[in-house]
C-alpha cells in the first residue's frame, strides 16, 4: 500500500463539507476582528516615517520570526520558538493537506502527499508537533508553576485568563491532532507508520481497541481537533493570540528615526487614546505582557509605582474599550485612568524597557505623552514647578543667575575664548550640571585644562548658554523645550565653529538628535561629540600623551543617554585603556546598563522609592560585588552627583570612589604639569 | 464678585544689583525683573476664589520691566481682564505716584475686592497695600495667608498671620483691600505652550490716566551695599575641612561636648 | 507736649507687650535724649492698666480702653491711632515690624498724609527733616532716606535698637474716645499645633532655606540636626512648600528663637527671617551667595552649597560624638 495522505479518513462526507462551512465562518470572524483592531489603530494620529523596506525586512526576520531580542534568556527563547514554529509548521501542514486533498486530488486526481514526500511531511509534522507540545508545557510550567516575577502579570487588558486560554487551546489543538493521528495509525489502515514516530508511539495506547471502536470515536476526536483549531483561529483578534499578527507587524513598522529624537505629535500631549499616533496604538496591541520591561526598569526595581508593562496594558485596555468609530471617551483624564501620578513621574526615560522589549514597544514615549498632558493642565509636582520656572526665567534648573554660569572659568589660569565673539574649532556646550553643580564643576575645570594642554581651539557661550532642554522635553514641558532650543539655536547661529562638544550625555543627545538638522541647520548630527569621543580622538592623534598611566581597576558605567540612546560604548572604554586603567565590565553593561535614576527629569523630582534602595544604590551594590574594583568611572555629570551620593549612603566612599572620565584624563595627562608648575 | 489684583515688577533678587553713578537709585537698566512674589500669591488667591465661585478677576500692572511675561502668564492662568497703566520712565513709579495711578485704575474697574501682595522687597516707604486702601477709602488687612468665600456673597474669611505660627480668622465685609502673604496653595505653573496661546489671543487694555506729580516727602540720599567686615568670619576649605572647623568651633563654644 | 515728642505704638503679642516694643522705646529714648521731648506710648487694648507696667520706660502711657480693641482689627486701631496723633502731634511715630505694625504704619501715614519709612535700623534729625538708614532689597542694600513732614512714621527693624534702659515717668493716662467696629472683624485665634516640638525652647536649631532645593534633601538636614542633637527649623518658603510644619518657621510670622546654636543652611537672611533668629548666641551661616545678608549677622560663614556640606558635617559630628562617648 502506497503511503498517502487520506485527509478526511474516517469522517463522513457531510463533516468534510461542514468543515468548509466552519472554516469560511472562521475566516470571516478572523477578518472582521482583525479589521476592528486595525480600525482602532487608524484612529491614532499620523506618524510618517522612512520606508526602509530592506531594513524593516531584516528586523522582521531577526526580531520577529527568530525573536532575537530574547537571546539573553535562552529558556524563554526556546519555549517561544518551539511554540511559534510548532504552530506555524502544523498550520501550514494542515493547509497543505487540505489543498492536497480538496484541490489537487479532487480536481486533478493527483496528490503531492503520496509516497516519500508524504513520509517526510509526516515526520516533519510529527517533530514540530512534539516541539509545540513541549513548548506549551514549558510555557505552562513557567507561567503557573515556576512563575518568575515578571510573569506574575496583571490581568490581560481583554480577558481575565487570556494567557491560560491561549496555552490551553493550543495544547488542545496539538494533543487532539496527535490522538487523531494515533487513532488513524491504530486502525491499521495506513502504511509506513514509522515515519510518524510520535503518532505511532501514541497509537500503541489504542492498539487493543477494535477497528469498530476506533471508527466510532475517531470522528469525535477529529471534530475536537477541527473545532479547537477553528475556535483558536477565530479568537485570534479577540485574545492575546493577536500578538501573532500585531507583534511582527510592529517590529517591521518600528520607527526608523534616531531613538534620541523624541517624536512629538502635539505639545498638549495625550488626553485621550486617539491622541497617540497609529504606531503607538499598534504598539499597545503588540505588547505580550512578557514583563521584561518591568524587570529592567530601575524605577520599578527601586519600589516606585511605575511598571512600564502595566502602563502599556492599561493603555491597551483603553484602546480595547474605545469605540472604533471614535466616539467620545468618558471617565476623566486618560492619565488618571491608566496610571497614578507617582508612576508617571517615576520614569527616568532610560530606555532600558524599550531595549528589552521583544516586540518593539516604546514605553517611555507613551509615558512622556501622558506627562505632557499633565504639564499642559498644570498638574505637576511643586518641586518640578520651581525647576521649570527657573529654567524659563534663568535658563538653568538651579535657579541661579545666568551670570554665574561661567563662574568656574575663574578657576583656570588661561582665558577661555568666548565663542560668541571669536571663531573656535570646538564649541563647548557646557551644560547646567557641569556649570553649576559644585562637584561636576570641578570636573569641568579639569576638562578645560585637558583641552588647553592638548592645544585645542575651543570656546564657550558664557552666560548666554541655556539648558539644552533634553530633560525638559522628557518631563513633558514641550513649549519650554522649544523656547530653550530656540534661544540656543539663535546663539549657535551667531557663533563660528566646526564641532560642538559637551560632557553631558543629556545635552549631547538633544544637540545631536533634536537640534542638529531641521531645528538648527548649521549643525549636523556628526558634528556633535561627547568629550569621551573627543578624548579618544585626541589620544589617538597623540595630542594627549599619557605621561602618568593610571594603575587602577575600574568599572565603567554607561550613561543611558550616551550608550543606549546614542550607541557610544567603545570610545570611553578605549580612553580608559589608553590611560592604563584595567577595565572591569559590570554585568549590566552597554545596552543593558542600569540607570542612576536621574534621567528624564527624575533628578528634579521627589523620591518616591519609599524604603527600597534607589536606582543609584542598586547600581553601586552591583559594582561593589565585582572583584577588586577600586574605582567607578562615569561620563555624565548627573551620574557623578547620583553615584557620589549613593556611595555615601551605602558607606562605601572610601572603597569605591566615583570619578568622572575627565578627571582621569586630567590625572594621567595634566596633573604632573600642574604639580610642576606649583613647585 | 469682581476681584482686582495688583501685580508689581520688582528687581530679581537672584541677579546682582547695580547702582546708578549718583548712588541714589538702582540701575534698573541692569536689573532683571520679575513679578513680586507675594503679588503672584495674590493672583493665585484670586484665581482660587474665582474657581470657587463666580468671581471675575482683573489684573492691573504698570507697563514696566518684564511686565509682558507676567501678564501673558496671568492671561494663560485664566484671568478675565488685563489692564495696563502706561509708564515711560526707565525706573518704576514712586510710592505716591503708584498709589494715585493704581487707585485711579482700580476705580475704573469698581471691584469688590482688591488683592495685592503684602510686601515687596523694593519697598522703602513701608507696605504699599495700606496706602492704596486709604486712597480708595477702603479697609485693609495684610499679612494674610488664605482667603475663603463665606456663605454671604460680600463677606470673605481671611487668615492673618501672627508670630508663633498663630493666625487670626477675620471676617472681611467687602469692599476691602487684602494684603496677601501666601495663597491657599502655591502659585500654579503655566506651561509655555499655554503662554504662547495667550500671547496670540490675550488683549491688554491700556488705561489713560492723568499723570500725577512725584512726591517730595521722601527722597533717597544714598544707596550703598552693606559694609562687609564686621559680618561673619568666613571659613575656607573643602567640605571636609569646613566641617572639621565647624565641629571645632562647636566644641570651643561648648555647644558640642 | 513738645516739638520733639516720639509716639511709640505698643505692639501686643497675645495679651503681653512684645520685646520689640521695648526696642521702640529704647530708640525713642535715644532721640529724646538728643533732641528733647517725651516718649509717649500708645496702648490700645481693653484694659491698659494691666499692661502698663511693661511700658514704664515711656514718659506717658496713653491707654485707649475699648472692647473693640480686644484683638487687632484695622478699622478701630487706625482710627484710635489717628486720633492720638492728632491730639499729641508727635514728631515721630514708631512701629515694630510686626505683622500688625506692617499694616498700621503705612496706613496711618497715608491717613495723616505724612511720610513713612520701613525697615529702619537708625534715624536722626537733619534740620526739619528726618534721616533714616533703612534695609532695602531684602537687606542686600542700605538706603539712607530723607523724610519731610510731621509726624514721620517709622517701622524699626527688630534687633537694630537696644531695648529701653531709661527710666521714664511711666504715667498712665486713659484716653477717652468713641470707636466703632470696622468692616474687618476678628473672629477667632487659631493657635499652632502644640503637639510638635517647640523650637523656641531648643538649644540647637538647624534651619533650612531655599538652598535645600528639593523636599528629598530635607532628610540630609534632619540627619544633621540629629547629629547635633538639635531640631529642624526653616524659613518661610520651606513651610509654604509644606516641607516642614508651620510651627518650625522662624521669622516675623513664625517663631522668635534664641538657641545657643543657629545653623542657617541656604537661608538668605531676609529681614523677616533675621527678626526671628537675631537673638541666637552663635550663628553659623552656609550659603552659595557670598552677598547673602545672612553673612552680615552670622558669627561664622561658609560660602558653599549646603547640600555638599551637610553630609560631611553630619559625619564629622557623628565621629566627634562617638569619640566623646568613648572617653
Amino acid at each position: 500500500m502506497d503511503a498517502f495522505r487520506d485527509t478526511f479518513w474516517g469522517v463522513p462526507h457531510w463533516a468534510e463539507l461542514a468543515q468548509y462551512g466552519l472554516g469560511g465562518l472562521t475566516v470571516l470572524v478572523l477578518v472582521w476582528g482583525t479589521w476592528r483592531r486595525v480600525a482602532r489603530w487608524r484612529r491614532g494620529r499620523p506618524e510618517p516615517d522612512a520606508t526602509a523596506w530592506r531594513e524593516r525586512l531584516r528586523v522582521l526576520v531577526r526580531d520577529g520570526l527568530l525573536q532575537g531580542r530574547l537571546a539573553d534568556d535562552p529558556l524563554a527563547l526556546a519555549t517561544h520558538l518551539m511554540i511559534f514554529f510548532g504552530m506555524v509548521v502544523l498550520a501550514l501542514g494542515t493547509a497543505v493537506a487540505t489543498l492536497d486533498w480538496d484541490f489537487f486530488h479532487l480536481f486533478f486526481g493527483f496528490q503531492v502527499l503520496r509516497g516519500p514526500p508524504y513520509l517526510l511531511f509526516e515526520l516533519i509534522l510529527d517533530l514540530f508537533g512534539v516541539a509545540l507540545i513541549l513548548g506549551l508545557g514549558m510555557a505552562l510550567w513557567r507561567r503557573y508553576v515556576s512563575r518568575p516575577d515578571r510573569l506574575k502579570a496583571e490581568a490581560s487588558p481583554r480577558a481575565a485568563f487570556d494567557s491560560l486560554y491561549l496555552l490551553s487551546i493550543l495544547t488542545l489543538v496539538a494533543v487532539s491532532g496527535f490522538v487523531a493521528e494515533a487513532l488513524r495509525i491504530a486502525s491499521g489502515e495506513h502504511a509506513a507508520t514509522g515515519w510518524a514516530p510520535v503518532g505511532y508511539a501514541v497509537s500503541l495506547f489504542f492498539s487493543a481497541m477494535s477497528s469498530e471502536t476506533i471508527h466510532a470515536i475517531y470522528p469525535a476526536v477529529w471534530w475536537a481537533h477541527a473545532v479547537a483549531a477553528f475556535v483558536f483561529l477565530a479568537s485570534i483578534p479577540f485574545s492575546k493570540a493577536f500578538h501573532l499578527f500585531s507583534s511582527p507587524l510592529n517590529i517591521a513598522l518600528r520607527s526608523r528615526q534616531p531613538v534620541g529624537q523624541l517624536r512629538v505629535v502635539g505639545e498638549s500631549g495625550a488626553s485621550r487614546i486617539g491622541d497617540f499616533t497609529w504606531r503607538q496604538l499598534l504598539q499597545m496591541d503588540a505588547c505580550t505582557s512578557c514583563g521584561r520591561c518591568e524587570q529592567s526598569c530601575p524605577s520599578h526595581l527601586s519600589g516606585m509605582a511605575l511598571s512600564p508593562r502595566n502602563l502599556v496594558l492599561a493603555l491597551d485596555r483603553e484602546l480595547a474599550a474605545a469605540r472604533p468609530n471614535g466616539a467620545a471617551e468618558f471617565g476623566g483624564p486618560l492619565s488618571a485612568r491608566v496610571t497614578d501620578p507617582d508612576a508617571l513621574w517615576a520614569c527616568c526615560t532610560c530606555r532600558a524597557c524599550e531595549e528589552q522589549c521583544p516586540v518593539g514597544v516604546e514605553q517611555p514615549r507613551m509615558l512622556i505623552d501622558l506627562r505632557r498632558r499633565q504639564v499642559y493642565d498644570g498638574r505637576i509636582d511643586e518641586g518640578l514647578q520651581d525647576v521649570l520656572m527657573n529654567l524659563s526665567r534663568y535658563g538653568n534648573s538651579f535657579g541661579q543667575s545666568a551670570r554665574k554660569r561661567s563662574a568656574w572659568t575663574k578657576q583656570v589660569d588661561f582665558a577661555i575664548p568666548d565663542a560668541r565673539k571669536e571663531p573656535v574649532e570646538y564649541l563647548w556646550f557646557v551644560g547646567d550640571y557641569a556649570s553649576y553643580d559644585p562637584r561636576a564643576r570641578d570636573v569641568t575645570v579639569k576638562i578645560a585644562q585637558v583641552f588647553h594642554s592638548a592645544g585645542l581651539s575651543f570656546g564657550i557661550l558664557y552666560d548666554k548658554e541655556q539648558n539644552a532642554g533634553n530633560d525638559v522635553r522628557r518631563v513633558g514641558e514641550e513649549g519650554l523645550f522649544e523656547q530653550l532650543r530656540d534661544k540656543n539655536v539663535a546663539l549657535l547661529g551667531k557663533a563660528t565653529f566646526q564641532r560642538v562638544i559637551t560632557a553631558d550625555p543629556h545635552t549631547y543627545n538633544t544637540l545631536k538628535n533634536e537640534y542638529a538638522g531641521a531645528a538648527c541647520p548649521s549643525l549636523t548630527p556628526d558634528a556633535v561629540l561627547h568629550v569621551s569621543e573627543l578624548f579618544d580622538y585626541l589620544i589617538e592623534e597623540e595630542r594627549l600623551p599619557v605621561d602618568e598611566p593610571l594603575n587602577m581597576r575600574a568599572a565603567y558605567h554607561d550613561p543611558c543617554y550616551l550608550g543606549r540612546y546614542n550607541g557610544v560604548y567603545e570610545a570611553p572604554r578605549r580612553v580608559l585603556k589608553a590611560l592604563g586603567v584595567h577595565l572591569v565590565e559590570i554585568g549590566r553593561n552597554r545596552q543593558s546598563s542600569f540607570c542612576c535614576g536621574a534621567g528624564g527629569g527624575r533628578i528634579w523630582l521627589k523620591d518616591t522609592s519609599g524604603d527600597a534602595e534607589r536606582p543609584a544604590e542598586i547600581r553601586i551594590r552591583e559594582i561593589l560585588r565585582l572583584d577588586g574594583v577600586d574605582t567607578l568611572v562615569v561620563a555624565c555629570p548627573k551620574d557623578l552627583a547620583m553615584f557620589q551620593d549613593a556611595v555615601k549612603t551605602l558607606g562605601a566612599e572610601s572603597r569605591l570612589p566615583v570619578v568622572d572620565l575627565g578627571q582621569l584624563v586630567w590625572q594621567a595627562t595634566c596633573a604632573h604639569k600642574t604639580v610642576e608648575a606649583l613647585s | 464678585m469682581k476681584i482686582a489684583v495688583v501685580l508689581r515688577q520688582v528687581p530679581d533678587p537672584i541677579e546682582p544689583l547695580e547702582l546708578m553713578p549718583d548712588e541714589k537709585a538702582l540701575d534698573y537698566g541692569e536689573a532683571g525683573f520679575l513679578v513680586n512674589e507675594s503679588d503672584e500669591h495674590a493672583l493665585e488667591q484670586a484665581l482660587l476664589l474665582a474657581e470657587d465661585g463666580t468671581a471675575e478677576v482683573t489684573v492691573l500692572a504698570f507697563d514696566f520691566g518684564d511686565v509682558e511675561t507676567t501678564l501673558f502668564s496671568a492671561a494663560a492662568k485664566g484671568v478675565d481682564r488685563i489692564l495696563t497703566i502706561p509708564w515711560e520712565e526707565p525706573f518704576p513709579p514712586g510710592t505716591d505716584v503708584a498709589t494715585a495711578l493704581f487707585a485711579d485704575a482700580i476705580r475704573s474697574v469698581r471691584p469688590d475686592c482688591i488683592l495685592i501682595g503684602c510686601q515687596a522687597h523694593d519697598e522703602l516707604e513701608g507696605a504699599f497695600g495700606p496706602r492704596l486702601a486709604v486712597e480708595l477709602e477702603l479697609p485693609y488687612l495684610g499679612v494674610v495667608r488664605g482667603v475663603r468665600q463665606t456663605a454671604k456673597e460680600m463677606v470673605l474669611e481671611a487668615h492673618k498671620e501672627y508670630p508663633g505660627a498663630a493666625k487670626a480668622r477675620m471676617s472681611v465685609q467687602l469692599p476691602a483691600v487684602l494684603g496677601i502673604l501666601a495663597a491657599d496653595q502655591p502659585p500654579r505653573y503655566v506651561p509655555v505652550s499655554r503662554i504662547r496661546e495667550a500671547m496670540k489671543s490675550a488683549e491688554f487694555e491700556e488705561l489713560e490716566l492723568e499723570s500725577v506729580p512725584p512726591s517730595v516727602a521722601v527722597s533717597v540720599a544714598r544707596l550703598s551695599f552693606p559694609l562687609r567686615g564686621d559680618g561673619a568670619r568666613m571659613l575656607e576649605g573643602n567640605e571636609r575641612e569646613v566641617a572639621e572647623q565647624i565641629a571645632e568651633i562647636l566644641v570651643e563654644k561648648g555647644v558640642l561636648t | 507736649m513738645s516739638e520733639q515728642d516720639v509716639l511709640v505704638v505698643a505692639d501686643l503679642e497675645g495679651d503681653s507687650i512684645s520685646n520689640g516694643t521695648l526696642e521702640l522705646i529704647g530708640a525713642a529714648g535715644q532721640w529724646t535724649e538728643t533732641h528733647g521731648g517725651q516718649v509717649l506710648a500708645a496702648l490700645l487694648s481693653t484694659d491698659g492698666a494691666s499692661q502698663a507696667m511693661r511700658l514704664a520706660a515711656a514718659d506717658r502711657i496713653l491707654a485707649v480702653d475699648n472692647p473693640v480693641l480686644a484683638h487687632y482689627c484695622p478699622g478701630p486701631f487706625l482710627d484710635a491711632l489717628s486720633e492720638i496723633v492728632r491730639r499729641e502731634a508727635p514728631r515721630l511715630v514708631l512701629f515694630a515690624s510686626s505683622t500688625v505694625g506692617l499694616d498700621l504704619a503705612p496706613g496711618l501715614a497715608a491717613v495723616l498724609k505724612t511720610p513713612c519709612l520701613g525697615n529702619c535700623r537708625a534715624f536722626d534729625a537733619e534740620g526739619d527733616a528726618v534721616m533714616a538708614t533703612c534695609s532695602y532689597c531684602s537687606g542686600k542694600l542700605v538706603a539712607e532716606l530723607q523724610a519731610k513732614g510731621r509726624p514721620v512714621v517709622l517701622t524699626l527693624l527688630p534687633g537694630a535698637f537696644h531695648p529701653a534702659t531709661r527710666i521714664g515717668k511711666g504715667e498712665l493716662e486713659p484716653v477717652a474716645m468713641e470707636l466703632a467696629e470696622g468692616a474687618i472683624r476678628f473672629e477667632e485665634m487659631i493657635l499652632a499645633d502644640q503637639s510638635d516640638v517647640d523650637i523656641t525652647q531648643q538649644d540647637v536649631l538647624v534651619s533650612v532655606g531655599r538652598g535645600i532645593q528639593q523636599e528629598d534633601n530635607m532628610e540630609l538636614a534632619q540627619e544633621l540636626a540629629e547629629a547635633l542633637g538639635g531640631e529642624l527649623a526653616a524659613s518661610r518658603p520651606i513651610v509654604d512648600q509644606g516641607w516642614l510644619a508651620a510651627t518650625r518657621q522662624v521669622g516675623k510670622s513664625g517663631m522668635i528663637v534664641k538657641p545657643r546654636l543657629y545653623l542657617a543652611l541656604g537661608v538668605s537672611g531676609a529681614p523677616e527671617h533675621v527678626e526671628g533668629m537675631s537673638g541666637s548666641e552663635l550663628t553659623i551661616a552656609v550659603n552659595t551667595d557670598p552677598e547673602a545678608p545672612i553673612f552680615e549677622i552670622a558669627d561664622y560663614g561658609v560660602e558653599m552649597d549646603m547640600l555638599d556640606l551637610m553630609p560631611e558635617l553630619t559625619e564629622v559630628l557623628k565621629r566627634k560624638r562617638a569619640v566623646s562617648y568613648e572617653r
